[in-house]
């Protein structure tokens, strides 16, 4: 089954011998899940640093009121395109990757259930992605018109209805983000049947990692939610093509039926997006408190907890389309539980650090800066939820600063902790510390000068997606300051592309178990082999690495 | 994929094609949904043009085809598994031949709808969600005999034999799923939208 | 750019649309109840970001460390069923009370003696109709001061936003649907807003206006409106040329031409302070520029450029500015 051709370690800088049109070869043609895995990663942060760009242009056209460094048609392409690549082509890869590298890995398999339909996956997950790109060369449509797409993330009917978005460009984005997403329903139903199935013997699923566990809820909410995109999307292309009238306001069409669609796929997606963050938090605080994580099976509970609320309440970005009353509150009050089971984890957290041993290596601030950012993000969310106060901060840029700080302070933060925890797995090298600490602190500086400052615009009436503003609202310093922050943002980036360069220039070896951890991908050789594990491995409690160190105290006298 | 490798757990029949089927399963399933409430919600909603009610006819030889070809496909799996050739061969053909009738009687009600009634997916509100809906389910139904022929042809040159039926079975159980969608979009259609 | 420099040279100051200085109804019982919750939040956000710097701060390594492993803590039920009941009960103060809110809140009908306005949102400007008065203005609301306005909402064709944040929350205009809004301005003066449901090319300069005058100013003020537009004198050709070009296909104007639909009436065009939304003040240079080339002022709006000669652009313009 596992087509990899490469004996011993499938070694990143390419092993002696081979050819580079061989390796290329071999890349592309790969079922291997940790090739796979770093395909999707890779081509993630590649969409991560064109998404920056997008941003930083952005940044620079509202740093000053009246500005004309972009005209409107160029911001709103920005804005759609930033976007779209984050959610789609930055946060979907990067978090399927890192489930796809891991999995099997953790649980003590040989590959996912599927090798080849994962390959196909992430195929279409590139292929999705170039066609979202391929609209800025390709889509002049009618009379120029087109280019890139111009309708915002979530494209609200009926303006990207035919009558209002000719030419081609809102085409490419349904299809580039429709094809994407069968790879990432492909990945998910991967995930749920390796999860199942392929499990080691004794890896009981009450003794699955955490990260596991929450991947497993995040595929079944992918299953969940991504298909109604899909098929909002094919109503929307009906419209534009064969002239039907799903959300044609002129026959009677309802522009609503589509904010409905597609907030039911796109709550669920935040959370999507989120809980591979928690997952990351939740294998990498314990390892640098150096205690087990604090109620494993409360953290379960509370996400399956969270997966399942996360269905119901995705009125709550409609608060302003003028629904009854009793939708109004039962919007609010549903979205306001969500808090309770995401307080949970958010305690656990914090109780498995306390009385711990707190070693501050840069995966551990990153995750550490996740804690205090996903506080205040999702008490921002919670503001956002009660509807009267909904009425006056949505669509301001207090929605801007709520949703970039669950989406940076919480995943980008997780992801990069993610990065540096896993590096050595996955490479067999360290990255730096230093660079890791530079990178913490000025993407940490940039990230609250720009955000921070946003909950401030928001309040001071200042609506999103506008590209320019006049000079006397008293929005223009906070902008300017927003704007700056992107500068300390984008060296922390830097930084970290140093890192991994330097890496690889002076490489330090990690040995398979640098950072003394418990779950079993530690325990095979850094980079893992092809085929992962020699002997396939038995474990008997939740830290089978725990077990084996401390013999005189194994985990499984506790659980 | 080696013996070893797929270490089953502790008293779980569950592999991974049952396991991935089943997520296939769920997933078109919300599919479904969304086109089903789309269909819902515009019902009585059409500013013209024909109303269900003045051109639906309710299906009755396409329910029958379709629903008991459930069970012909049933039949031919278990006798894979038991090896019996032949009874295979003609359960996934009859399978097949009611599938297919089922399809052709879509296409008659369809040029029916379109010829003589003037219905077409842009004439109004019913015509864009009756055919998207109607429309992705014999899309579905169209794979669905597109593997069954494949298996069929299979079973009829000895390709595929008894040792195969699991991986068969779990290909039926697409089959009975978009059985069970007809169901759903039956009671919609022509039960409740009339 | 010229919006912003034109803007900031308008007599009335404008001031920061604060939804945090309200100066109407409900948007003050909306600031009441968002306080409450703030407080509540930032109650939480103290006692977690207390913990967790109390946490982080006691329990980092020292760097005379014995490398033993801390003592391992599996969980604790107590403490889980504590922090679960805490913020049930939180949330359930939370939820009456939003509740409470919402109800008081969001009307459906009008009340007695309401004033009644009918706003309906284009691609990207403000039609305004008083139907109480029989007339139709644009992109500038006025309001008389403690009695309540009964807004519908419509839109044209895309969905809008109606949102003053010192009046009210905001509710979007939806084509195809008819939402409501009530305002019950406490203070006079002027307010500003804009339309905050991305709407197309123009939403950045789809802005608006608010201003509040006293009740027997607000009548002279409808009293003006309701009047047909003006025939002033010396502007005869500057008006047969508005008539006779394909401005009126666009543009009323009470009196001479009565079936543009597509674009703001210009009746009183002059009683506006600001010209299409808000991107420019409303003064006879600006005038010109518009009618020469909206794209300079309002790229992308939906108004051709008409081709007129400087001479007839220099007529229309003002005959235009005529029309107060
Ligand atoms: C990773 C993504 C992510 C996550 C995790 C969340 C989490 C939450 N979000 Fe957010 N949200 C977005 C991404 C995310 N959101 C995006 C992208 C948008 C905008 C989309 C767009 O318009 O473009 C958005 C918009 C959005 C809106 C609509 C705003 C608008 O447009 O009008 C609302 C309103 O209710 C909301 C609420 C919440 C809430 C209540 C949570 C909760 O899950 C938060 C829960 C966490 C806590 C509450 C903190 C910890 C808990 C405790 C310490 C316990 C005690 C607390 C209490 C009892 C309250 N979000
Ligand atoms: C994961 C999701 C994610 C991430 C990480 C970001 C990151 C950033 N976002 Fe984004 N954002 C969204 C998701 C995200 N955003 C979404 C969903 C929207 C809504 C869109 C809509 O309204 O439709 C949005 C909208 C949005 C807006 C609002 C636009 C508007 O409403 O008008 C703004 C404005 O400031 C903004 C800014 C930024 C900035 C400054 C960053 C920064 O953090 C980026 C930092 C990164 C870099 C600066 C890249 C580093 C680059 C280099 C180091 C250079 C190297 C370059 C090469 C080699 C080519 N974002
Ligand atoms: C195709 C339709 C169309 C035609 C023809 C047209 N206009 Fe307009 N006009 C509009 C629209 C639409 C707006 C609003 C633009 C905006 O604010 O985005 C507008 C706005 C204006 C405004 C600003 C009104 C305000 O209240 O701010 C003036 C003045 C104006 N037009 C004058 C003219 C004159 C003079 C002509 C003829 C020479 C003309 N228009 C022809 C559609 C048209
Ligand atoms: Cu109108 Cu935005
Ligand atoms: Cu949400």
């Amino acid at each position: 089954m596992s087509a990899s051709s490469t004996p011993g370690n499938p070694s990143l800088t390419g092993g002696a011998g081979a050819t580079f049109a061989g390796s290329i070869h071999e890349w592309v043609t790969t079922v291997d899940h940790k090739r796979l895995g770093l395909l999707y990663i890779g081509s993630g942060l590649l969409f991560f640093l064109i998404g920056g760009v997008e941003a930083a242009l952005m940044r620079a056209q509202l740093a000053m009121p009246g500005n004309e460094l972009l005209e409107p048609q160029e911001f709103n392409r920005l804005f759609t395109m930033h976007g779209t690549t984050m959610v789609f082509l930055v946060g979907m890869p990067i978090i399927t990757g890192f489930g796809n590298y891991l999995i099997p890995l953790m649980i003590g398999a040989r590959d996912m259930a599927f090798p080849r339909l994962n390959a196909w996956g992430f195929w279409m997950f590139l292929f999705g992605g170039l066609v979202l790109y391929m609209s800025y060369f390709a889509s002049m449509g009618l009379y120029g018109a087109g280019t890139a797409p111009d309708v915002g993330w979530f494209a609200y009917a009926p303006l990207s209805g035919r009558a209002f978005s000719r030419g081609n460009a809102t085409d490419y984005w349904v299809l580039g983000i429709m094809i994407s997403g069968f790879g990432s329903i492909s990945g998910a139903v991967n995930m749920i049947a390796t999860t199942i199935t392929m499990r080691c013997r004794g890896m009981t699923m009450g003794r699955l990692p955490l990260f596991v566990w929450m991947m497993l809820v995040v595929s079944f909410l992918i299953l969940l939610a991504l298909p109604v995109l899909t098929a909002a999307q094919v109503m929307l292309l009906f419209d534009r093509f064969l002239g039907a009238h799903f959300f044609d306001t002129q026959a009677g069409g309802d522009a609503v039926l589509w904010q409905h669609f597609f907030w039911f796929f796109g709550h669920p997606e935040v959370y999507i997006l989120m809980i591979p963050g928690f997952a990351y938090a939740s294998e990498i605080i314990p390892v640098f408190s150096r205690k087990v994580i604090f109620g494993y099976s409360f953290m379960v509970a509370a996400t399956i907890a969270i997966g399942l609320v996360a269905v119901g309440v995705w009125a709550h970005h409609m608060f302003t389309v003028g629904m009854g009353r009793g939708l109004n509150i039962w919007f609010a009050v549903i979205t306001m539980v969500v808090g309770i089971p995401t307080g949970i984890k958010l305690f656990n957290w914090i109780a498995t650090m306390y009385g711990g041993k707190i070693q501050m290596k840069t995966p551990m601030l990153f995750c550490i800066g996740f804690l205090g950012q996903f506080l205040v993000a999702g008490l921002s969310g919670i503001l956002l939820s009660g509807a009267p106060l909904n009425w006056q901060l949505s669509d301001s840029y207090f929605v801007v600063a709520h949703f970039h700080f669950v989406l940076i302070g919480g995943l980008l933060f997780t992801i990069f902790a993610a990065l540096y925890y896993w590096f050595p797995k996955v490479t067999g090298l360290m990255l730096s510390e230093k660079l890791g600490r530079w990178h913490f602190w000025l993407f940490f500086v940039g990230f609250h000068v720009t955000f921070t400052t946003m909950h401030v615009q928001g309040i001071l009436g200042m609506p999103r997606r506008i590209y320019t503003y006049p000079g006397d609202r008293g929005w223009a310093i906070w902008n300017f300051i927003s704007s700056a922050g992107v500068v300390f943002q984008m060296a922390g980036v830097l930084c970290f592309l140093a890192a991994v360069v330097l890496a690889f220039k002076r490489p330090r070896r990690a040995g398979p178990d640098p950072w003394n951890a418990w779950t079993l991908e530690w325990s095979t050789s850094s980079p893992p082999p092809a085929y992962n594990f020699l002997t396939l491995p038995e474990v008997r409690s939740r830290r089978p690495l725990w077990d084996l160190k401390h013999p005189h105290d194994p985990d499984w006298e506790h659980e | 994929m080696t013996a070893a490798q797929a270490l089953p757990m502790e008293g779980s029949s569950w592999n991974r094609g049952r396991v991935g089927m089943a997520c296939l399963i769920f997933g078109e399933s919300t599919f479904f949904s969304i086109f089903v409430v789309a269909y819902l919600f515009y019902l009585g909603k059409s500013l013209s043009g024909p109303q269900p009610q003045d051109v639906l006819e309710f299906p009755l030889v396409a329910t029958v085809c379709l629903l008991s070809s459930s069970l012909t496909v049933v039949w031919g799996v278990r006798a894979l598994a038991a090896g019996r050739r032949w009874q295979a061969g003609l359960g996934l053909a009859l399978t097949v031949g009611l599938g297919a009738s089922f399809i052709g009687a879509t296409a008659l009600e369809w040029s029916r709808l379109i010829f003589q009634q003037g219905l077409a997916i842009d004439t109004n509100l019913f015509g864009t969600t009756f055919y998207s809906l109607v429309g992705f389910h014999a899309a579905h139904v169209i794979l669905g005999l597109m593997m069954l022929s494949g298996i069929g042809v299979g079973v009829a040159a000895g390709k595929v034999t008894a040792q195969h039926a699991e991986r068969v079975e779990i290909v039926s159980w697409y089959w009975h799923f978009v059985d069970a969608v007809w169901l759903v979009v039956l009671t919609t259609v022509y039960v409740v939208g009339v | 750019m010229l919006g912003a420099a034109g803007l900031a040279a308008a007599e009335t100051a404008v001031r920061t649309p604060a939804f945090f200085e309200p100066v109407a109804e409900p948007a003050g019982m909306i600031l009441d109840y968002g306080s409450l919750l703030v407080a509540t939040c930032l109650g939480i956000f103290i006692v977690v970001m207390g913990l967790l710097i109390f946490t982080i701060i006691r329990f980092r390594a020292s760097s005379a460390d014995d490398g033993l492993e801390p003592p391992q803590v599996y969980g604790s039920d107590q403490l889980e069923l504590a922090w679960t009941i805490v913020p049930v009960l939180l949330v359930v103060v939370l939820g009456l009370v939003t509740a409470g809110r919402i109800v008081a809140i969001q009307r459906d009908t009008a009340p007695e003696g309401s004033l009644s306005v009918r706003v309906v949102g284009h691609q990207w400007w403000w039609e305004l109709e008083y139907p109480g008065y029989g007339f139709t203005t644009a992109n500038e609301l006025h309001l008389p001061v403690d009695r309540t306005a009964f807004l519908e909402l419509e839109s044209q064709d895309v969905i809008h936003s109606f949102w003053l944040p010192q009046l009210s929350g905001k509710t979007d205009l939806i084509p195809n649907r008819r939402n409501v809004l009530w305002i019950e301005p406490k203070e006079t003066g002027m307010v500003v807003g804009q339309c905050a449901e991305y709407c197309g090319t123009q939403h950045a300069h789809m802005l608006l206006r608010v201003f509040v005058h006293e009740p027997d100013e607000f009548e002279r003020w409808a009293q003006e409106q309701q009047r047909q537009a003006r025939t002033a004198p010396g502007v005869e050709e500057g008006r047969a040329l508005f008539a006779r070009t394909a401005c009126v296909n666009c543009h009323t104007v009470r009196g001479v031409s009565e079936i543009g639909r597509f674009g703001p009436d210009l009746t009183h065009l002059m009683s506006r302070t600001t010209l299409a939304a808000g991107a420019a003040t409303n003064d006879r240079a600006n005038l010109v520029d518009w009618i020469t080339d909206p794209n300079h002022i309002k790229p992308g709006a939906r108004m051709p450029a008409m081709k007129l000669s400087e001479r007839e652009i220099g007529l229309v313009a003002g005959y235009l500015a005529s029309l107060d």
